[in-house]
């Protein structure tokens, strides 16, 4: 058990409003590993993502990548927010999507060349994308602006993916594409974090599991912590899930 | 004057010519910065800004006294940025929306800006007249000097748009994710933000304050018709803003009377009507055309499986069976048996009809599509 | 004060309740940019009605003008549900259209119509007790006041007769669509209200002052109370107060009565906006500092019941590893220790029975999404607020 941690969390609390959405949270993620974020709705599952990558300024506590803080650690991280949250009439296609997670490395004014161009390809290529690659983002179905979302973190080859609800509105054989991905991913010994809202699929899909509900109730494997105590600890009364097989 | 005379006017006389190059680089400017008012879903906030430009032209005439329009613009370009700070901090501050502060800012300040004017009229000084050209604009009224601020301004817009477009298609499409990459959001929002409002205060003197709103978004709005990608669009609503300029110039030059603001407004509204209806991707008459064209389709393909239902049930695909057991069926029509016949699916002996081997494969494949779709 | 004066903030006064009450609703209903859009595209109907009739107060081009209003919103409408913009986008590209129309109207027939158009944006209430109303020989007094009358009557009768209606629309749209109201019948017939409103009140007013009386009063009092009947009565006394003494800062300073109308409104808003008891700037940013400090609090009692170990309990912990600069962290700790809420042992912090209890409750409420009641509590714990 001496991997390295990949995020770490001391003390976290952050406010909306001068509401507490979370509250001192204490939380280890350790290297490689797949995990699921879950929680009722309004438990603060999307807030801690945020937070951790300082889209949100927790009012205490502190954050680390790697052991440094996230600003050092930028190139170590990628994210797929959720659908939601950008304009999908926005005038851009699939490819200019994608080469938007070149952005980062790139830093301000350089453009993305050549070589960002065939890493974005090779991206969209892996999500099955390639054919759509000049399609308008609105005339995509969920799942494909999902797998869109998706290749675009793949470009950032980071060492910690962040995910949002990934799942969230997409068809059967996309979700099972992504997990595929996701599961590649951590094959190659890079963390993946997935705010999720499917308990049943918990445990085929992941490793690693955190209970979440303003305060962090439980963490580690799902082997371990999986079980009907901590989700009615998480969920209120008596919150029961089928987990055989 | 007509526009024929116009056109060949304009090459060789020098005041026809600042004021077309006048109107063509403001149309250009707004349009270009226009996009992005229409993509950050701040459409109503250039209404808002111009409208509240107007106390600061009158303030700054009763500082200086002196009507030089550098001047006056400097007074519009401080109280529209007061005014849109105002409007922002009555949003993050109070529970009122944005609906309502952009109204209230929109009226007060130009009431108050109302007041100004009409204080200044009864002064007795003889300087004060034609202040209210900044009402509705007056493009005749534009020397080569407004000519040049113009262009420069231009330049510099159109320097910093190429220099900073990576960051600011991020930001506007995805202001959390440019977050995460490192990008200083705040820095770009207000440049942005300060280059609207200055292209807003530019046109004050030509199209007014009243009208200026719609020269940031009726390029824009017509230039997201045509393409799908940023650049196309900037580019276009660049195009369609200096041609409703000059042709809006050239229009109301022609005639009496006539405001240029009004007749620009009006020349860019046409475009974006054309767009609408007219652009292959999103206008609406090719939209009605597929959707007619589908829904017949459609129809067609409802006739067809319900025959081969009928069929079906015969050994023989065949087999005669009358047209009237059709009747029941809804969307059936003379002319949906006669497409059918015309296809080759069908085959009409007087009153019945009878399915050809061509129809009943087709029928049948439609068929297995449709189980497969539902499962 | 000669009848005329007193003609003239009468006239203002009864335009300024006429526009508070459809103004209300449509602060309330987020729709106060379609007045502004309203304000400017009714100008092509004045026009052509007024090339029918000839006359500015005429009932007909009163309908008339008032229809074009409607048809900006169903226009608005009609773009929005195509999708080929956003909203916003919609009311910014018709009303400029439908206005510059207008415009071009008046100049192309400019020595027919005498129609101004720095008139229809601002009126002019000043020549308004000149304009009169003679019935049977009598003179009975100035138009416009018979028209905004008879137009403020209406809306009132309206007000009563479907106040219930309207607040549930406003409100809870859904639920008063399963109540059997239709939300489209009271949304068109508040554009139509404001639509007349806003032609009969023009002529006297100008199109910008009725949209500031529209929105002003009734964005004054939204920060003053949250009571839909309260609220239209503190917009009705906003809207008149400023009314009259617009009025005579105008006839000070010899300048547009409409222009002083609105910069008194603007006074007052303002103000408001600072002053408002709980709503204000001054009163929010004052919350949001006490509330800053507060929920620090709560974070800091909670570290300390979550952690028994000592040194997640040292005094310097707080800056070292809660991520605190030195003077946050002082304040609260004072705050807690005011509040009874902690011991200091050795540099060690603990909670007191009271602070565990309190601690207790709070991540309860939290937890249950029920924020008022933390509000509650903290009046129940707390000696001192941050």
């Amino acid at each position: 058990m001496d991997k390295k941690l990949a995020v770490q969390i001391d003390d976290l609390t952050v406010a909306y409003n001068y509401k507490p959405v979370l509250w001192d949270i204490d939380l280890e993620i350790p290297e490689g590993v797949l995990m699921a974020i879950v929680g009722p709705n309004g438990a603060g599952k999307s807030t801690l993502i945020k937070a951790v990558l300082g889209i949100l300024k927790p009012i205490a506590g502190s954050v680390s990548i790697y052991g440094k803080p996230y600003d050092k650690q930028r190139s170590l991280v990628a994210y797929v927010p959720q659908k939601g949250s950008v304009d999908w009439d926005f005038p851009t296609t699939a490819l200019d999507v994608i080469l938007m997670g070149t952005y980062g490395s790139l830093g301000w004014i350089k453009r993305p060349g050549l070589k960002e161009k065939k890493t974005a390809l090779e991206a969209l290529e892996k999500v099955g994308m390639l054919p759509f690659k000049d399609r308008q983002i609105s005339q995509l179905s969920g799942g494909q602006q999902q797998r869109i979302f998706l290749a675009r973190a793949l470009v950032q080859d980071a060492s910690i993916y962040f995910m949002d609800e990934p799942f969230q509105g997409v068809d059967a054989t996309t979700e099972i594409a992504i997990i595929n991905i996701l599961k590649e991913l951590r094959k190659a010994g890079k963390t993946v974090i997935v705010v999720h809202h499917d308990l049943q699929t918990v445990p085929e899909y992941f490793d690693w599991v955190t209970f979440l509900n303003v305060k962090k109730i439980a963490t580690g494997p799902v082997k371990d912590i999986f079980n009907d105590d901590n989700l009615t600890k998480t969920y209120g009364i008596n919150y029961k899930v089928s987990i055989q097989e | 004057m007509d526009i024929q005379e116009y056109f060949s006017l304009v090459f060789s006389d020098y005041t026809l010519r600042t004021i077309s190059l006048g109107t063509a680089i403001l149309g250009a400017v707004t349009g270009m910065l226009g996009s992005f008012a229409v993509l950050r879903k701040q459409s109503l906030l250039g209404d808002a800004i111009s409208h509240a430009a107007l106390p600061g032209i009158a303030i700054a005439f009763l500082i200086t006294g002196s009507k030089d329009s550098n001047t006056l613009l400097i007074g519009a370009l401080v109280s529209g940025l007061i005014g849109t700070f105002w409007i922002r901090g009555i949003i993050t501050k109070t529970h009122l929306k944005s609906d309502t502060a952009l109204g209230l800012i929109l009226s007060l300040f130009f009431g108050f800006g109302m007041l100004l004017l009409t204080f200044i009229q009864k002064q007795p000084n003889a300087n004060q007249a034609g202040l209210d050209k900044y009402l509705f604009g007056q493009a005749a009224t534009l020397v080569e000097s407004d000519v040049w601020l113009m262009t420069i301004v231009t330049g510099i817009c159109l320097f910093v748009l190429l220099l900073f477009w990576k960051e600011f298609k991020i930001l506007l499409f995805d202001k959390d994710y440019a977050k995460t990459l490192g990008f200083n959001t705040k820095t770009i929002d207000v440049l942005i933000t300060s280059f609207i409002v200055l292209a807003i205060v530019l046109g004050l003197q030509t199209v007014g304050v009243v009208l200026m709103s719609a020269m940031l978004l009726a390029p824009a709005a017509a230039a997201r018709q045509w393409t799908n990608s940023l650049s196309k669009m900037v580019f276009l609503a660049a195009m369609f803003g200096a041609f409703s300029g000059v042709f809006g110039t050239a229009l109301s030059a022609s005639q009496n009377n006539l405001s240029t603001g009004p007749v620009i407004v009006i020349v860019a509204s046409i475009f974006v009507i054309f767009s609408f209806i007219f652009s292959p991707y999103r206008g609406l008459l090719f939209r009605q055309i597929r959707f007619i064209a589908n829904r017949r389709d459609l129809e067609l393909q409802k006739t067809l499986a319900f025959m081969y239902r009928i069929a079906e049930t015969h050994e023989n695909i065949s087999h005669p069976h009358a047209i009237k057991i059709l009747n029941n069926f809804q969307g059936f029509t003379r002319k949906t048996l006669q497409k059918l016949v015309d296809k080759n699916y069908v085959t009409i002996d007087g009153t019945m009809w009878s399915m050809t081997e061509k129809g009943f494969e087709t029928a049948s494949n439609l068929y297995n599509q449709q189980v497969v779709k539902y499962e | 004060m000669n009848s005329a004066q007193i003609e003239i903030q009468l006239i203002a006064s009864l335009v300024a309740i006429a526009c508070a009450i459809p103004g209300t609703f449509l602060v309330l209903r987020k729709m106060a940019m379609i007045s502004d859009a309203i304000s400017h595209s009714i100008l092509p109907g004045i026009v052509v009605g007024f090339f029918i009739t000839q006359d500015l107060n005429s009932p007909l081009l009163i309908l008339l003008a008032a229809l074009t209003g409607v048809i900006t919103v169903v226009l608005v409408e009609r773009i929005q549900k195509t999708g080929l913009v956003k909203e916003d986008t919609a009311i910014g590209l018709v009303f400029p259209a439908l206005f510059s129309i207008g415009v071009i109207m008046i100049a192309k027939n400019a020595n027919d119509v005498h129609l101004d158009v720095d008139a229809v944006l601002l009126g002019e209430l000043a020549f308004a007790p000149f304009d009169r109303l003679f019935i049977a020989g009598t003179d009975v007094g100035p138009k416009s006041l018979w028209i905004i009358g008879s137009i403020l009557l209406v809306t009132i009768g309206l007000l009563f007769a479907f106040f219930k209606e309207l607040k549930i629309s406003t409100f809870d749209a859904g639920l008063a669509a399963s109540l059997g109201f239709s939300p489209a019948l009271i949304h068109y017939g508040l554009m139509s209200v404001a639509s007349i409103t806003t032609v009969g009140a023009f002529d006297a007013v100008g199109a910008i002052l009725v949209v500031a009386l529209m929105i002003a009063p009734a964005a004054s009092a939204y920060l003053l109370t949250t009571d839909l009947k309260k609220m239209l009565v503190l917009s009705i006394i906003f809207g008149v107060i400023s009314a009259i003494s617009g009025y005579w800062m105008a006839h000070w300073l010899d300048a547009s009565i409409a222009g002083s109308i609105t910069t008194m409104l603007g006074l007052l808003f303002f103000n408001i906006y600072l002053f408002a008891p709980s709503k204000g700037l001054i009163a929010v940013m004052y919350r949001e500092k006490q509330q800053r400090t507060e929920v620090s609090l709560l974070t800091f009692l909670l570290h300390l019941k979550n952690h028994s170990e000592e040194n997640e309990r040292h005094v310097n912990h707080l800056q070292e590893h809660i991520n605190w600069q030195k003077v946050r962290a002082k304040t609260v700790l004072d705050l807690a220790l005011k509040n009874n809420m902690i011991d200091i042992n050795k540099k060690i912090v603990s909670l007191t029975i009271k602070g565990d209890e309190f601690t207790s409750q709070a991540i309860d409420y939290i937890i249950t999404n029920e924020d008022t009641q933390i509000e509650d509590m903290k009046d129940d714990f707390f000696l001192f607020r941050g």
